[in-house]
């Protein structure tokens, strides 16, 4: 099979898998403690490593840039600059590989070895679907959880880069916080909420697809762990993109 | 009329009821020149068979001759390319995934590794379908007690899968296959990688399951001490309610146990384990003294 042949043939059976969570979402049972769990798990679980990002990439991005607007004697826009590349791009971005990686393997890890320990078909056996008690709680909480991580990495990016301007370079607090709120819209806002949406439905998808497909016993499990992390987290790049084009055409915005 | 007379009937359009559902005569599970392929390979070519009420059915075989198959088929985890399946007359060879849930209820699976739930403990394990069903907790956990006690588990009850051995999980397997008093049980290899004593424990199980409980089985092993014991001992309760197995003798021949044979997919003997150690066909002779091709 040739690798286009592979990917049409993968693609089809990820759209039938999202179509199956989309109608089980109709029918009972739904299971909302799973849910609350799977939240628990990726949401608060991924809050430390998703803070840690934000601040730190927020830091960054003002101990690069300063010197240069300080050139050009632009320091009072370091904020904006912040906060327009951090809630645009780096925020859902940075967030959502974070989260591929870590919820994405664990995912895919779980479902692989319930696979190849025939606990997904013991599942099937008394009478559960497993895309409705595992696939679709897990989807639903990455697209619950990512945004809300993803408002988490911005804020604490922000603080990050404040903190930075101040104490390294010693631009007033009050003149960074005002170039902050100066350089976000509400459009800004609106594309850093709608883009980890989608990138929790490819997380969830693609590294439960991956897990479900899992073949070859342990070693299996092994390699569809490491194609759920790669795959989901090249899908979100390409993804960002495609959602940025989107979003600058819809939201008409002049920032981009 | 004999049994075989009785279950070689023939019929267009599915087995008739005889004497309403729970008649012996009618088939609980019956295959009707199943075929499947995966690509270029043959898995199962032209199987034909049935299971009676009460029925035994012990699938005999090499790996990779389509014994699993068989009832992967039975639960729809697979679909045949051609031919029909009945369970307690009705087909399921096309039904829709509510109407397969709704099938499924009335089987119990027990799998190879036990294939227990890993998050879940024991009493979690056994009561999934109940919790599944949402039935009320005290109505559970009566089925579960009385299930593990079944199985000779009580103890474990509170354990979790990991810390179990083999054989202890295989017990919980079967403890969970019943609840909900299935009408058939399949076996897919249970006792693979055990120990004799407990190997035969599980082999007990299901001959308790065959004469006291009445319920029909598929029993798929490749281990020829299991079929000596489902096929030449049976079990029975005395006054005080105790279980008692007894030999079949030369004189007795339990007609509740059947044999089938499969090899490349076909099915190359049936009958019952006497025939069985009388064929003449190399292949059957080889796999009877364990001796490879």
């Amino acid at each position: 099979m040739n690798l286009i042949t592979k990917f049409l043939l993968e693609l089809q059976e990820v759209t039938e898998l999202l179509w199956r969570v989309l109608k089980g979402l109709r029918k009972k049972p739904r299971y909302f403690n799973e849910i609350v769990n799977q939240m628990d798990h990726i949401g608060v679980g991924s809050l430390g490593i998703v803070v840690l990002t934000g601040f730190f990439t927020g830091g960054v991005l003002i101990l690069q840039a300063y010197p240069t607007l300080e050139y050009y004697g632009a320091q009072s826009n370091a904020g904006q600059g912040v906060a327009t590349s951090l809630i645009r791009e780096l925020g859902p971005v940075l967030t959502a590989l974070m989260v591929a990686g870590r919820v994405g393997s664990s995912i895919s890890a779980e479902l692989g070895s319930m696979v190849v320990s025939q606990q997904i078909d013991a599942m099937r056996a008394l009478g559960t679907s497993p895309v409705r008690k595992l696939v679709t709680p897990r989807i639903v909480a990455l697209l619950i959880s990512l945004p809300l991580l993803t408002i988490a990495a911005d804020l604490f990016g922000l603080i990050g880069g404040g903190i930075v301007a101040n104490q390294i370079y010693g631009l007033d607090t009050n003149l960074y916080v005002s170039s902050v709120r100066a350089g976000t819209s509400i459009d800004d806002l609106i594309a850093g909420i709608i883009k980890p949406i989608f990138f929790g439905i490819i997380i969830g998808l693609i590294s439960c697809y991956k897990g479900l497909s899992t073949t070859g016993g342990t070693v299996g499990v092994g390699v569809s762990t490491t194609q759920a992390v790669v795959v989901s987290s090249i899908w979100v790049i390409i993804a960002d993109f495609f959602l940025s084009k989107l979003l600058m055409s819809v939201l008409d915005s002049t920032l981009f | 009329m004999s049994f075989e007379s009785l279950q070689n009937y023939d019929s267009d359009d599915g087995p008739e009821v005889v004497d309403g559902k729970n008649s012996r005569v009618q088939p609980v599970i019956e295959f009707r020149d199943v075929d499947l392929a995966f690509d270029d390979q043959v898995i199962l070519d032209g199987v034909s068979f049935t299971v009676r009420r009460g029925e035994t059915k012990i699938v005999l075989g090499g790996s990779g001759t389509g014994k699993s198959t068989i009832i992967n088929l039975i639960l729809g985890l697979l679909k045949p390319d051609d031919g029909q399946i009945f369970i307690n007359g009705e087909d399921v060879t096309h039904v829709d995934d509510a109407d397969l849930m709704r099938i499924r209820k009335k089987i119990g699976m027990v799998f190879q590794e036990g294939a227990l739930f890993d998050s879940l403990s024991v009493y979690d394990n056994v009561a999934y379908r109940l919790h599944e069903e949402k039935v009320d907790e005290d109505e559970v956990e009566h089925e579960v007690l009385r299930m593990l006690r079944f199985v000779d588990l009580e103890d474990a009850i509170d354990k979790m899968p990991a810390e179990l051995s083999g054989g202890m999980r295989r017990r919980v397997g079967i403890a969970r296959a019943l609840v909900g008093n299935p009408d058939i049980v399949l076996f897919d290899e249970p006792t693979a990688g055990l120990d004799p004593p407990t190997a035969r424990t599980i082999c007990e199980l299901a001959i308790k399951l065959r004469d006291i409980e009445d319920v029909s089985s598929i029993f798929v092993t490749h281990e020829m001490n299991n079929l000596e014991y489902l096929s030449s001992e049976y079990a029975v309760l005395d006054r005080e309610g105790n279980v008692h197995f007894e030999q079949e003798g030369n004189t007795l021949s339990l007609i509740n146990t059947g044999v089938m044979m499969l090899r490349d997919g076909k099915i190359i003997f049936s009958g019952t384990d006497e025939q069985l150690r009388h064929a003449d066909d190399p292949y059957i002779l080889r796999f009877i003294r364990g001796k490879k091709e």
